[in-house]
C-alpha cells in the first residue's frame, strides 16, 4: 500500500487578518505534495481543534501576528489533548518574540518558524517529523 | 506629440550610436544579473530617451499643478504652502496608554493623529468578549465605550488636530464616539476634522477584517458618507485604501487598479441612492497608499494615481468641482518591506520610502519604526521614524520645487506604463460586473495571492534581495528592546465594562439599539442613531452585534 500523504491544516486563530504569510504556506505545502486544508481568519481555538480532528490531519500549522500566540497556541494544544487527538503534532509562526519560545515548547508546541524562516525548511521539518497515520 | 521632430531625430540618432557601444562593451562587463526588474516585477530598460514619451501630450497628460489632470499635485503651491501632513500612527495598551503617547508625539513635532486600535476594538467585539481572548490592548488600543473614547482624547483640541482612525466595520460607532466627544466638549460638528478608514472592500480583498456581508457594508459606508456631507463637512468619512492590498502580496499595479476600482464602486453605490449628486460628497473621499522599497515605482505609482481618479471622476461620473477630481491621499511606508533580522537596517528602507511618498505627492504619511517588524514601536523608535519626515521636509530641499521629477523620460514612462496597467485591470472588473462581484468570485484575491506566493518564490531562489534576509545574512545580532503589553491591561478594561453596564441606564441603551435596528430594516440612515446610542454609553459591540443580528456573518472563504 503506498504511503498516504501527508496531511496539514494551516489554521489562524484569533482576530488578526495577517494571512499572507499562512496562505504563501498552505500553497507552499500544497506544492510539496501535501494535502492542505486552510482555515481561513479569525477561528477560535475550539474551532480549530474540532476542525483538525474532523479533517483528521497529521499536522496543525498555528499562524498569528497579533501577540495572542500566548494564549491561543497553548489552548489549541491543550483541546486536542482533551479530545484524545495529541497525535496531532502542532507547530506555529507569526510574529513571535524569542523569549517566548521556551514557554510555546513547554506548552507542547513542537517547533515555532518566524520571518525568515525558508519555506523548504518548513516542509523539511514536517517530513522529517511527522508521521503518517497510515 | 511630447517632442519636436528635430528632437526625436537626434534622440534616435544617438540612441543607436549608444546601442552599439552597448553591444560593443566588453564580455568583462556583462550585466550583473539576468534582470532589471522592480519590486513588482515590470521589467526596467537600459534606458529610457524622448522616443518614450512621444505619445504623450503635455497638457493633456501632465499639465500643471492644481490644474486637470492633477498628475504634478492638487495644490497650486506644492509643499511650499504647505508640507504634507506628520501623522503617526499610534495606539497602545488603554486609551490612557496610547493618550500618553499622542502626547509625546505632539510635543515633539506631529501634525496630526492617527488611532490604532486592539483587533478587538477592529473586529466589533468588547474586550469581554471570548473573542478577545489574549488580544486586548495588544496591536492597539482598547476601546469599548464613550468613556474610553474620552479617555483618549483628553487634551487633544479637537477643532485644530484632526485625527485618523483606522477602523472598518464598527466605523459608525466609532465616529459616533469622536461626533458625541465633540458635542461633549463643545466642538460644533462642522469644527471637527478628521479620517476613518471606513473602507470594507479592501478588507474582504486583503486585510480580513470584516463583519457583515460586503453589500450591507457598503450601505453602512454610504451612510457615514451621506452624514458627514450634511453635517461634518471637514471630515473624511473614508479613506480607500490600498495600503492593505499591497501588504497582502499585491503588485504595485494591483495596489493602484484595485484601489481606484474600490472609489468607482462606493461613488456608484451614493450614487443609485439618488439623495446627492457626485460634487456633494466627491471632495470628501480620500485615500491611502503603501509606499514600499522600489523608489521610481512607488513615485509613478502615486503620480498615475491622481492621474486615473481625475479622469474617472471626470468622464466617467461628470464631475466638475475641481475638489471632487482630486485625489487626496495618505501614505505609510511598507511594513512588509522591513526585516526582523538586522532591524536597524529598517530605519533606512524607511526613509527611502518615505522620499518615494514625498516625491510623488503625498499629502500626508506616517513612517514605520524600526521595531515594528517585532512589537509595537517604542518611544525611542517613533521618534527616529517621526525625524525622519521632519528630516526630509525640513533638511533635504525635497520640498523646494513642485513634482521636481516631472518629465523625466523613466518616470514618465513608468507613470505611463502604470497607468495603462491599472485601467487594464479597471476594466476587466467592470467587465464582472464590479468590484463585489469580482470579490465573490475571489478575483482579486487569487490576483494578489498569486503576486505574493511568486515574490517569496523569488526571494528564495535569490532573485529578489532582500539585504540581511537572503544575501549579507550574519551571526551577529543587535537586538531591539521589544515593547510589551501587560495582560492587566484586559483585565482592567474588563473590569471598567463592568462597572459601565452597572451603572448606564440599561433602558435607554435598548431603546436606542433598538431605533439602530429599526434604522437597518429600513435603509434609513444610521449614523444620528449611532450618536445616540453611544452618548448613552451602549458599547462598541452592542452596536456591532446589532448589524450582524439584521446583515448576517461574513466568514473568510479561505481562499489560498
Amino acid at each position: 500500500m503506498p504511503e498516504r500523504k501527508i496531511r496539514v491544516m494551516v489554521a489562524k486563530p484569533g482576530l488578526d487578518g495577517h494571512d499572507r504569510g499562512a496562505r504563501i504556506l498552505a500553497r507552499c505545502f500544497r506544492d510539496a505534495g501535501f494535502e492542505v486544508i486552510y482555515t481561513g481568519c479569525h477561528q477560535t481555538p475550539e474551532q480549530v481543534a474540532a476542525a483538525a480532528i474532523q479533517e483528521d490531519v497529521d499536522l496543525v500549522g498555528l499562524s498569528c501576528l497579533s501577540g495572542a500566540h500566548r494564549v491561543l497556541f497553548p489552548r489549541v494544544v491543550e483541546l486536542l489533548r482533551e479530545k484524545n487527538a495529541s497525535d496531532i503534532a502542532v507547530i506555529g509562526g507569526g510574529i513571535i518574540p524569542e523569549q517566548d519560545f521556551q514557554m510555546l515548547y513547554d506548552a507542547g508546541i513542537q517547533a515555532i518558524f518566524t520571518p525568515g524562516a525558508s519555506l523548504d525548511s518548513i516542509v523539511e521539518w514536517i517530513r522529517t517529523h511527522v508521521r503518517t497515520g497510515n | 506629440m511630447y517632442f519636436s521632430d528635430e528632437t526625436c531625430q537626434a534622440s534616435r540618432k544617438l540612441t543607436e550610436q549608444w546601442q552599439a557601444n552597448v553591444r560593443q562593451t566588453p564580455a568583462t562587463k556583462p550585466d550583473w544579473k539576468n534582470r532589471f526588474s522592480t519590486v513588482s516585477d515590470l521589467d526596467i530598460k537600459r534606458l529610457y530617451t524622448p522616443e518614450d514619451l512621444q505619445s504623450m501630450d503635455f497638457a493633456r497628460d501632465i499639465g500643471a499643478p492644481g490644474e486637470f489632470p492633477y498628475l504634478r499635485g492638487n495644490q497650486v503651491t506644492g509643499y511650499r504652502g504647505q508640507p504634507w501632513t506628520f501623522r503617526m500612527f499610534s495606539g497602545m495598551g488603554s486609551a490612557e496608554d496610547t493618550n500618553a503617547r499622542w502626547h509625546l508625539l505632539l510635543r515633539a513635532g506631529q501634525t496630526g493623529l492617527s488611532t490604532a486600535f486592539d483587533f478587538p476594538t477592529l473586529m466589533g467585539y468588547d474586550s469581554d468578549s471570548p473573542k478577545a481572548l489574549g488580544e486586548v490592548g495588544k496591536c492597539g488600543v482598547a476601546i469599548d465605550s464613550l468613556e474610553d473614547f474620552l479617555a483618549l482624547i483628553d487634551g487633544i483640541p479637537l477643532d485644530r488636530v484632526t485625527t485618523s482612525m483606522t477602523i472598518n466595520p464598527p466605523a459608525t460607532a466609532l465616529w459616533a464616539m469622536y461626533c458625541a466627544a465633540a458635542d461633549i466638549k463643545g466642538v460644533p460638528l462642522n469644527q471637527i476634522g478628521g479620517t476613518i478608514q471606513n473602507d470594507m472592500l479592501k478588507e474582504f480583498i486583503a486585510q480580513k477584517t470584516f463583519m457583515c456581508p460586503p453589500e450591507p457594508s457598503v450601505k453602512l459606508i454610504s451612510d457615514t458618507v451621506e452624514f458627514g456631507a450634511k453635517y461634518v463637512p471637514r471630515w473624511n468619512p473614508i479613506s480607500i485604501s490600498g495600503y492593505h492590498i499591497r501588504e497582502a502580496g499585491s503588485t504595485a499595479v494591483q495596489e493602484l487598479a484595485f484601489t481606484l476600482r474600490d472609489g468607482i464602486e462606493y461613488v456608484e453605490d451614493i450614487l443609485k441612492r439618488k439623495k446627492m449628486n457626485v460634487d456633494d460628497f466627491a471632495p470628501r473621499l480620500s485615500f491611502f497608499f503603501n509606499s514600499h522599497i522600489d523608489l521610481f515605482e512607488e513615485i509613478c505609482k502615486l503620480r498615475a494615481a491622481r492621474r486615473i481618479w481625475a479622469r474617472v471622476m471626470r468622464d466617467r461620473f461628470g464631475a466638475r468641482n475641481p475638489r471632487s477630481l482630486w485625489m487626496r491621499f495618505h501614505v505609510q511606508t511598507a511594513g512588509c518591506s522591513l526585516t526582523a533580522q538586522q532591524p536597524y537596517n529598517n530605519v533606512v528602507r524607511t526613509t527611502i520610502e518615505a522620499l518615494a511618498a514625498v516625491l510623488g505627492g503625498t499629502q500626508s504619511l506616517h513612517t514605520n519604526s524600526l521595531d515594528e517588524v517585532l512589537c509595537l514601536p517604542s518611544e525611542h523608535a517613533v521618534e527616529i521614524a517621526l525625524r525622519t519626515q521632519q528630516i526630509l521636509a525640513e533638511e533635504t530641499g525635497v520640498v523646494n520645487t513642485i513634482d521636481p521629477l516631472a518629465g523625466s523620460y523613466f518616470v514618465e514612462s513608468l507613470t505611463n506604463e502604470m497607468e495603462a496597467k491599472a485601467w487594464e485591470y479597471i476594466e476587466k472588473i467592470d467587465a464582472m460586473g464590479g468590484m463585489i462581484a469580482a470579490i465573490e468570485r475571489g478575483y482579486p484575491q487569487m490576483e494578489i495571492a498569486d503576486a505574493a506566493y511568486a515574490f517569496q518564490r523569488q526571494v528564495e531562489a535569490g532573485e529578489k534581495i532582500m539585504v540581511g534576509v537572503n544575501k549579507y545574512a550574519t551571526e551577529a545580532r543587535h537586538p531591539v528592546p521589544l515593547v510589551e503589553i501587560d495582560e492587566a491591561v484586559g483585565e482592567e478594561q474588563v473590569r471598567r465594562l463592568k462597572d459601565l453596564r452597572r451603572r448606564r441606564n440599561g433602558r435607554a441603551v435598548s431603546q436606542s439599539l433598538a431605533d439602530i435596528r429599526a434604522a437597518c430594516k429600513s435603509g434609513e440612515n444610521v449614523m444620528p442613531h449611532c450618536i445616540a446610542a453611544v452618548k448613552n454609553l451602549a458599547t462598541q459591540q452592542e452596536i456591532c452585534d446589532v448589524y450582524r443580528e439584521v446583515y448576517g456573518e461574513y466568514q473568510d472563504p479561505g481562499l489560498f
